[in-house]
């Protein structure tokens, strides 16, 4: 662990990684996206110039919107985006704060940007943003038991075939890959969690089919229908670090083997970029897979549907991969 | 930055004064993989606020001109308004009708008129290009596009559903800017 002074020069540097790659995830998204649908999309940069095209525009606060609170939404959702990632390990190395949080630390974190936007949208003074401020809580009490389950049956699993470590850190799990401390039963298990983590990405990050939040064709934009701007840009740039911050996370449970370890390269910048390359290329599968591939494939659910959808199909799936994987270590063990 | 970066990223958003959804239907073909808008960077937006163009079609019926003026105050600058269509230029087949306030030159200003009944995609894309030229002028003029909207202040207020009464009771015009 570092000192804390050390910590906070890190920070930046966080945020700024963190931007450059969620906004060239978020373009990558946008041209596999067009290409999946016969069409030739944006430039691959899109997203940059998005943004700096939002910072042109005029910041608009409504009339009856509550100033203070509008305002600092978009702060605080970005600021807890880009905490996410100091403890996410990155780039094939540790968590930049690594030791001082675990995985439940970023579960809650995780929460936080769609707590803004729903204080955003609520502050708003809209109609369309407080229905969809509301649609936004009712999601995130959809996707958070289904995410917790998985969560924490990767963490009894590494609890209880890895005795020596802390069950919840990041860190143990690179240690030790969950999919080497099982047989058969556990496999299919942990592929069944892996799939319901891939399921709750986009819900968390509300993209289609789980968009129902910002649904621009019904309620106008929902949370964000009054959002202009500066705050507009903010609430762009957090939305586009936390998609690579969650991406990261199932890298980090799942996902979590190092090319530098596997390829035992010695020299150390090959090594660290063997390393980066490689998550990176982790990082776009589990994009790939969560985010583009879903929100293509699939079309907008209504908020019963949604609800339906997490607390029904996907928490049985992600019990039933508890289960296989309790039923393993009971019956191998 | 520079006005360059508002050429590669227009956002659109789509009001409809009581078209009989023939240009409607264009604009969205604008977004099918036979035209992709996207291209350039242009994505249709659900709310005023996001909006750099605002695409109007329609000859504006009879209640529709608070609206069309208050939708345009949402928009924050710089922008551009775009009439799509003969109706919202000269009343086209609705021409005379009794339940006319526009055309909508008379409600907001217009910066790009696109001909046709509808006109075809590659028309709009063209109007869009010339929508460009326009941004960089108003570039020019100042860092905002800044204009008075020709027909008197309408108040605006968030996107909700006030009564045009209330809209016009409001002497203020605009949300805060800041
Ligand atoms: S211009 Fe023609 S196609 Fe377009 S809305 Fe008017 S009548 Fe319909």
């Amino acid at each position: 662990m570092i000192g804390n002074i050390a910590a906070l020069a890190i920070v930046p540097v966080a945020g700024v990684a963190g931007i450059i790659f969620g906004l060239l995830f978020k373009g990558l998204d946008r041209v596999l996206g067009a290409r999946m649908q016969a069409r030739v999309g944006p430039p691959l940069l899109q997203p940059f110039i998005d943004v700096k095209k939002l910072l042109m525009k005029e910041n608009i606060v409504p009339q009856n919107a509550v100033a203070w609170l509008f305002n600092a939404a978009p702060v605080a959702a970005l600021c807890a985006s880009i905490a996410l990632l100091l403890y996410i390990p990155l780039f094939g190395s540790g968590a930049l704060l690594e030791g001082s949080g675990d995985m439940v630390l970023v579960v809650y974190l995780l929460l936080l940007p769609s707590l803004a936007m729903v204080a955003g949208g609520f502050a708003s003074g809209s109609h369309y943003a407080t229905v969809g401020a509301q649609r936004e809580m009712v999601a995130m009490l959809s996707y958070e038991f289904p995410l917790a389950i998985a969560v924490v049956s990767a963490a009894w699993l590494l609890a209880s075939k890895a005795i020596a470590v802390q069950a919840f850190s990041l860190a143990a799990l690179s240690a030790f890959p969950l999919w080497s401390l099982v047989g058969t039963l556990g496999f299919v298990g942990l592929a069944v969690l892996l799939a319901v983590l891939l399921f709750v990405m986009p819900g968390e990050l509300g993209k289609a089919p789980f968009d129902v939040a910002e649904a621009e064709t019904e309620i106008a934009g929902g949370v964000l229908a009054e959002y202009s701007g500066v705050n507009l840009a903010l609430f762009y740039l957090a939305d586009a670090v936390k998609s690579f911050a969650m991406a990261a996370i199932i890298v980090a449970i799942f996902l979590p083997w190092n090319a530098t370890a596997m390829l035992s390269i010695s020299d150390m910048w090959a090594g660290a970029a063997a390393g980066a390359l490689f998550f990176l290329a982790k990082v776009f599968a589990v994009m790939f897979a969560g985010n583009t591939f879903m929100r293509i494939a699939l079309a907008r659910l209504r908020i019963t549907q949604v609800v339906r959808v997490y607390w029904g199909y996907a928490s049985a799936a992600a019990l039933a991969g508890l289960l296989l994987i309790a039923a393993e270590l009971v019956l191998v063990v | 930055m520079g006005m360059n970066d508002f050429k590669r990223s227009l956002w659109v958003f789509h009001v409809n004064t009581g078209s009989c959804n023939g240009c409607d239907i264009e604009i969205v073909a604008s977004l099918t993989p036979r035209y992709d808008i996207e291209r350039f960077g242009m994505k249709l937006v659900g709310t005023p606020r996001h909006a750099d163009v605002l695409l109007v079609t329609g000859p504006v019926a009879r209640g529709m001109d608070k609206k069309l003026r208050r939708v345009f105050e949402q928009t924050p600058d710089p922008k551009v308004v775009m009439a799509i269509g003969n109706c919202g230029i000269s009343g086209d087949v609705f021409y005379e009708s009794y339940n006319l306030v526009g055309p909508i030159d008379k409600v907001v200003p217009v910066d790009v008129f696109v001909h046709g009944c509808p006109p075809r995609p590659e028309a709009i894309i063209d109007g869009v290009v010339k929508a460009w030229a326009k941004l960089e002028e108003k570039g020019a003029e100042g860092k905002k596009g800044l204009r008075k909207p020709v027909a008197g202040k309408a108040a605006e207020k968030s996107g909700g559903t006030k009564s045009a009464k209330e809209v016009h009771g409001k002497s203020k015009a605009g949300g805060k800017a800041e």
